[in-house]
């Protein structure tokens, strides 16, 4: 049985007011099951970082659902959807966003630490997902001594050190040079093989679509390709296009 | 350490040039009102100081007396009606008043604020006699020409030695005894005398006094007592020594205006100093924006964030303080025998330690309406 990490449905997002209203995200329906990297591509201003700040509940949207592990984030406050991406979300930004005066393994840590959890435990939970993206050497440089697919590779085990039920990443290859972005699709890839763990990707670089299972195409505000893929081959599955189904 | 801590100790300590800036506006600020409290505290004590050696259980003083120093004469009825009252057990007479002190040397004239009252030895018991006597004898006032002076005035004086001779009122002086901190806040010297040879220098007839300090019965009730004397005595007042005090420093303090001056240059420090800190912390919050929107992001919530800006200010706080408190410290040491002091005490220094760490909290309001607001999206478009 697929086990769905995020669901959306009929997601609808308004930004701005009067003459500046835009209808960002227009009946979005997807799901996020665990275990698969899904991508999500599409031209700039299609909506796919709305859709994302949507999906990672910060951003509520104008009307639909949203569900995280079966929980709807409808009504719900800042606070709320705060405690709801700390345990259920883990990040990954184009540019990184490391704390400069905190080392990799306090970056790391700092998942566990706004969560509350400042255990013993919790120091070795950082240091596994720090040896988990080969970075058990680096725990104690600053993000300044550590080259950009470093800090990605950190970005990275700081998002899935808390054990989320999605990883969302905004651009992670963006960066990196085509050596280094494969280095953290591999990473990416070989997160998907966790059943528990969803994983989505926004991106517009090709060089990813190999790594992936699934490739979302967005353009405005609405799916409107879904392409299922073998990953071990590249061949496509199934591909369905607006107006043939949910995605 | 805690992440937080960690993380506001190292957000603080990375941007070195920021931090001095906090720090400096915080030890300016603290230092200001160190030395302003400093110097009210050291006036406030300084106004009652005579009260406070004066050993009286109740004083009689001429109606309307403001302080201790702008006292009418009382017409001397008053001591023999008080004797009369049950429960006192002496009635010593006080003489004060403005003099001019003139060193045979030769120079200008000095005013000085004479004090004279029994001194004890063969004229009965004690009134109001110097205390702290660095040099000769207390006793040797009841001596022809005797007074006594504070060390701290012998270059005013042009006398800084036991057997040194001056005039006051064009009469012969002899100084006997040398105090030391018995000092003035009108930076006036204070000169003892006994009681006959203060009048004689100040020309009050021998039966009037400014001031009878009342000593009580041992088995007598002061207030009651008190309450016996002012039904008695109608044409002057009857003051606790709490009351005369009391009446002394709002006189001095708030009536000419003295105190609250440096109370105001003390709440204009504490000002500055808000200010300088919220600036900085603010533009230093506003710096950190990425950093606090990814916090925010990865699900921290808004008292986590808020800490770590508290802590920030309070480290602030806490280094701004020291550095002032050691100031405050040699200020204290330095100016400890000047004509006017700077005094910290314990409660002060822990008032100070309150108003630096409330000051910071304050400072860090503007930094935290930043965050409030924080959009955790925008760590998406950059």
């Amino acid at each position: 049985m697929t086990n769905i990490m995020v669901e959306a449905t009929d997601i609808v997002k308004v930004l701005g007011e009067g003459a500046g209203r835009v209808n960002a995200l227009r009946g979005i329906n997807m799901s996020l099951p665990g275990g698969q990297l899904t991508l999500l591509m599409g031209p700039s201003g299609s909506g796919k970082t709305t859709l994302l700040s949507v999906l990672g509940c910060m951003l509520s949207p104008t009307s639909g659902t949203v569900r995280v592990r079966g929980r709807s984030t409808t009504g719900l406050d800042s606070e709320a959807l705060a405690r709801l991406r700390r345990e259920n979300v883990g990040f990954v930004f184009q540019s990184y966003h490391l704390f400069p005066t905190l080392t990799a393994a306090e970056n790391v840590r700092l998942t566990l630490d706004v969560r509350g959890d400042r255990s013993p435990h919790a120091r070795l939970k950082a240091e596994e997902a720090l040896a988990t993206v080969g970075l058990a050497h680096k725990a104690n440089a600053f993000p300044r001594e550590l080259s950009g697919g470093q800090q990605q590779r950190v970005a990275i085990a700081r998002a899935i050190v808390g054990d989320p039920a999605v990883v969302l990443a905004d651009e992670p290859t963006a960066a990196l040079d085509s050596e280094n972005g494969a280095v953290v699709m591999t990473l990416l890839a070989k997160m998907a093989g966790n059943p528990a763990c969803a994983l989505f990707v926004v991106t517009h670089d090709p060089r990813i679509i190999p790594f992936c299972d699934r490739i979302l195409h967005i353009e405005d505000g609405r799916v409107v390709a879904d392409e299922r893929r073998d990953r071990r081959n590249g061949s496509i599955l199934t591909l369905k296009y607006a107006g043939g189904g949910a995605a | 350490m805690t992440l937080i801590l960690t993380l506001a100790s190292r957000n603080l300590f990375h941007d070195r040039i920021r931090l001095i800036a906090t720090v400096v506006g915080i030890v300016f600020s603290i230092v200001l009102v160190t030395v302003q409290l400093g110097v009210f505290l050291s006036f406030e004590r300084m106004i009652t100081t005579m009260i406070d050696h004066a050993e009286a259980d109740i004083w009689i003083a001429p109606p309307e007396t403001k302080s201790f120093e702008g006292s009418a004469l009382l017409a001397g009825r008053e001591r023999l009606k008080a004797l009369s009252v049950d429960g006192v057990a002496e009635v010593i007479p006080v003489v004060v008043g403005y003099a001019s002190w003139r060193n045979p040397k030769g120079g200008a004239a000095t005013p000085i604020f004479l004090v004279g009252s029994s001194v004890g030895a063969s004229s009965g018991s004690a009134g109001l006699r110097p205390w702290n006597v660095v040099e000769g004898r207390v006793d040797d006032l009841s001596m022809p020409d005797a007074v006594a002076i504070d060390r701290s005035y012998a270059e005013q004086l042009g006398v800084g030695e036991i057997g040194g001779a001056a005039e006051i009122g064009n009469q012969k002086a002899r100084v006997v005894a040398i105090t030391r901190g018995i000092r003035s806040f009108t930076t006036t010297p204070q000169v003892f005398a006994s009681l006959e040879r203060a009048r004689a220098y100040l020309g009050v007839p021998s039966s009037q006094a400014n001031y009878f300090m009342v000593r009580v019965a041992p088995d007598a009730d002061v207030a009651a007592v008190r309450s016996r004397l002012a039904a008695g005595l109608s044409d002057a007042e009857v003051l606790t020594p709490a009351e005369f005090r009391h009446r002394s420093r709002v006189f001095w303090l708030f009536d000419t205006g003295a105190g609250a001056a440096l109370l105001g240059s003390a709440i204009l420090g504490i000002i500055v100093g808000t200010v300088i800190v919220a600036q900085t912390l603010y533009s230093s919050t506003k710096d950190h924006l990425k950093e606090f929107a990814t916090l925010r992001a990865i699900g921290s919530s808004r008292a986590y964030i808020l800490k770590v800006i508290v802590i920030q200010a309070l480290l602030s706080g806490v280094l701004g303080f020291s550095i002032a408190a050691a100031i405050g410290l040699a200020l204290v040491h330095a100016t400890a025998d000047a004509a006017l002091p700077i005094v910290m005490t314990p409660e002060l220094t822990l008032g100070l330690f309150a108003l630096t760490i409330a000051m910071c909290t304050i400072a860090a309001i503007a930094a935290i309406r930043v965050v409030t607001r924080i959009d955790p999206a925008m760590v998406f478009a950059q």
